[in-house]
């Protein structure tokens, strides 16, 4: 990989300096990972004396308890159940409202706009205790709703930005016809809108789902139950329990980001361009 | 039946208001009726659990309240005197301080670097885009118990380094002087990639001719970037910083396996400052003083860093 490719674009480096400086950053940021996912394979006492190399012994076991413990199949439904709720409520919600912020004028429409994107402003935390407070009177602490309601809250703003402006365009044309023809704006959007729009669906969902599937300052706040609990929530108290036995947790780390790595590599190019979409302008 | 002529007639007024636009194109009834389903859900939503709990943070910050019955203890602002007068507060704030630095000093030339460098097409670039990018979406929580294990005394990967040495392996989580920046290695190792693919998303849109002009005018590679293609970016920086400060005043998740603050708060950021004094205790009060302080310092960034720095996107 080295001559044609190289010389043809104006500005690189000498090779052999970028070859370096790229395998320095590729083992910074790999040696960790492959650390956790082979720790796991090694007894407590093998971790001790040899954290970096490859296992002299493989303990398929550490892997297999988690794999067959109720366990971390019931963190993992709960992770799932939270968020897909907040996916489907979160694409409903902000697809209607982005569908009228982008083909409805009425008077006030650019003030609600910025009113919903106030929300890029501040993180969720700093009004976490009246958040609490609120989910608490309204009987929903302790539920998935509790979780999944204030989670769709904070992920309108950049949803309802992104699906605007994607709706934006769909020719205006496209929609006056409709409504000549007798079609209501309502079934427009259910029969056009949507349809033309999977991709951007595709990616709001992907990164919603992947900031709801990693959160835990609202699940940790929201919910008392462990049976209850989603992944972060959980890992945290096994790590807990098994304080030091490190070859148990590194494999229940391992089994619990996997998910999230199967989804990258498959949706890579959703979860790319969503989590850079603010990159491009609102 | 009163109620219902009455809605009738209101309708009949608003139909008789904007007749031309009925007659022109979308009428208003079928407006109205989107306007009355399509928005209310995201309004209502945004408004209950994002506007009103801030607002409600700045009313319950005048209280000594531990969140049961009604609040009736108000103290004014005491609350904000016993947050300011916290040596705890200026050390999270510090660290605040810190990590934005970090991620200006080191992070974001380094995103930039392996951005020029893989912005180009050779076989593995795509491959290893990817493979940078993969920390920024592993969850908070589970870098930080990965680092966790790196960091360990007895059994982590730097103690085996160190050992190899014959030296005595530090506890470098469990030291005042070396936990924090224990936590910037880690954030610069789950970050650098989102603003690398920034970077690169940049790059790629990029007016290639310009260079290219500047190149048959003479420019050497290294003017070419420093005159040309940097300037072009100058946007996308500006963006990397706001992403970079804008994350640094969130960053909880990742605190909390490492070192959940300590040792001695000494690697507390703001919110989880907040959360080990406001919210681990129930202290509603004093925990919405940090909160109202957070939001303030968070939308002052925002809109002077927009006035001043993105006024023209």
């Amino acid at each position: 990989m080295s001559s044609a490719e190289t010389t043809r674009t104006p500005f690189d480096f000498a090779v052999p300096v970028k070859a370096v400086f790229l395998a320095v950053v590729a083992i910074f940021v790999l040696v960790p990972l492959l650390a956790t996912l082979l720790g796991g394979f090694k007894s407590l006492g093998e971790l001790r004396v040899n954290p970096f190399g490859w296992p002299a012994h493989w303990e398929w076991q550490n892997y297999a308890d988690i794999l067959f413990s109720g366990r971390y199949w019931q963190l993992l439904r709960n992770s799932l159940i939270i968020s897909t709720l907040t996916v489907i409520l979160t694409l409903i919600t902000a697809s209607m409202a982005a569908f009228t912020f982008a083909h409805v004028r009425f008077y006030g429409s650019s003030m609600l706009l910025s009113y919903l994107t106030l929300g890029l402003l501040f993180p969720a935390a700093t009004a976490v205790l009246p958040l609490f407070i609120k989910v608490r009177d309204l009987g929903l602490l302790d539920t998935y709703f509790g979780v999944a309601l204030p989670q769709v809250a904070f992920s309108l703003a950049m949803s309802v930005l992104l699906l605007r402006r994607f709706f934006k365009d769909i020719p205006h044309e496209l929609l006056e016809a409709a409504l000549v023809d007798g079609c209501s704006y309502i079934k427009f959007f259910r029969y056009v809108t949507l349809p033309l729009s999977r991709p951007i669906l595709a990616t709001v969902g992907t990164i919603t789902f992947v900031n709801s599937w990693n959160a835990y300052l609202l699940p940790l706040v929201m919910l008392n139950t462990d049976a209850l609990y989603p992944w972060p929530l959980g890992i945290m108290i096994y790590q807990g329990e098994y304080s030091s036995e490190w070859h148990l947790i590194l494999a229940f780390i391992t089994l619990t980001i996997l998910p999230t790595i199967i989804l990258f590599l498959l949706a890579q190019k959703h979860i790319v361009a969503g989590l850079t979409a603010g990159a491009v302008k609102g | 039946m009163a109620r219902r002529i009455a809605i009738v007639s209101a309708m009949d007024v608003a139909g008789e208001s904007v007749p031309q636009v009925a007659v022109r194109g979308p009428s208003w009834d079928g407006r109205f009726t989107v306007l009355i389903l399509f928005l209310p859900p995201a309004l209502l939503l945004f408004t209950l659990f994002v506007v009103l709990p801030i607002g409600e943070a700045a009313w319950y910050s005048g209280f000594n309240w531990n969140g049961f019955g009604k609040p009736t203890n108000w103290i004014g602002f005491d609350n904000y005197r016993f947050v300011l007068g916290t040596r705890a507060f200026w050390l999270a704030l510090r660290n605040n301080g810190l990590i934005i630095a970090v991620s200006l000093a080191i992070q974001l030339p380094l995103a930039l670097a392996l951005a020029l460098t893989l912005a180009e097409r050779f076989r593995g670039a795509v491959a290893l885009r990817m493979l940078f990018f993969m920390p920024y979406i592993l969850a908070e929580i589970a870098t930080g118990l990965i680092f966790s294990f790196v960091y360990d005394g007895d059994y982590g990967l730097v103690a085996s380094i160190w050992r190899s040495f014959g030296a005595e392996p530090p506890h470098l989580l469990a030291s005042t002087d070396t936990a924090m920046l224990a936590v910037l290695i880690v954030i610069v190792w789950k970050y650098f990639g989102f603003h690398m693919m920034l970077f690169i998303a940049a790059l790629q849109s990029l007016d290639k001719t310009l260079v290219e002009a500047a190149r048959i005018d003479g420019a050497t590679r290294s003017q070419a970037l420093r005159h040309v293609v940097i300037p072009l970016l100058y946007p996308t920086i500006r963006l990397s910083v706001f992403f970079a400060i804008i994350g640094s005043l969130q960053l909880f998740d990742l605190v909390m396996p490492l070192t959940r603050g300590g040792p001695a708060d000494s690697s507390n950021t703001m919110v989880s400052f907040l959360y080990n004094n406001g919210i681990s205790r129930m202290r509603v009060g004093y925990g919405s003083a940090i909160g109202v302080i957070l939001f303030v310092i968070c939308v002052t960034f925002a809109f002077t860093y927009k006035r001043w720095f993105m006024r023209d996107e």
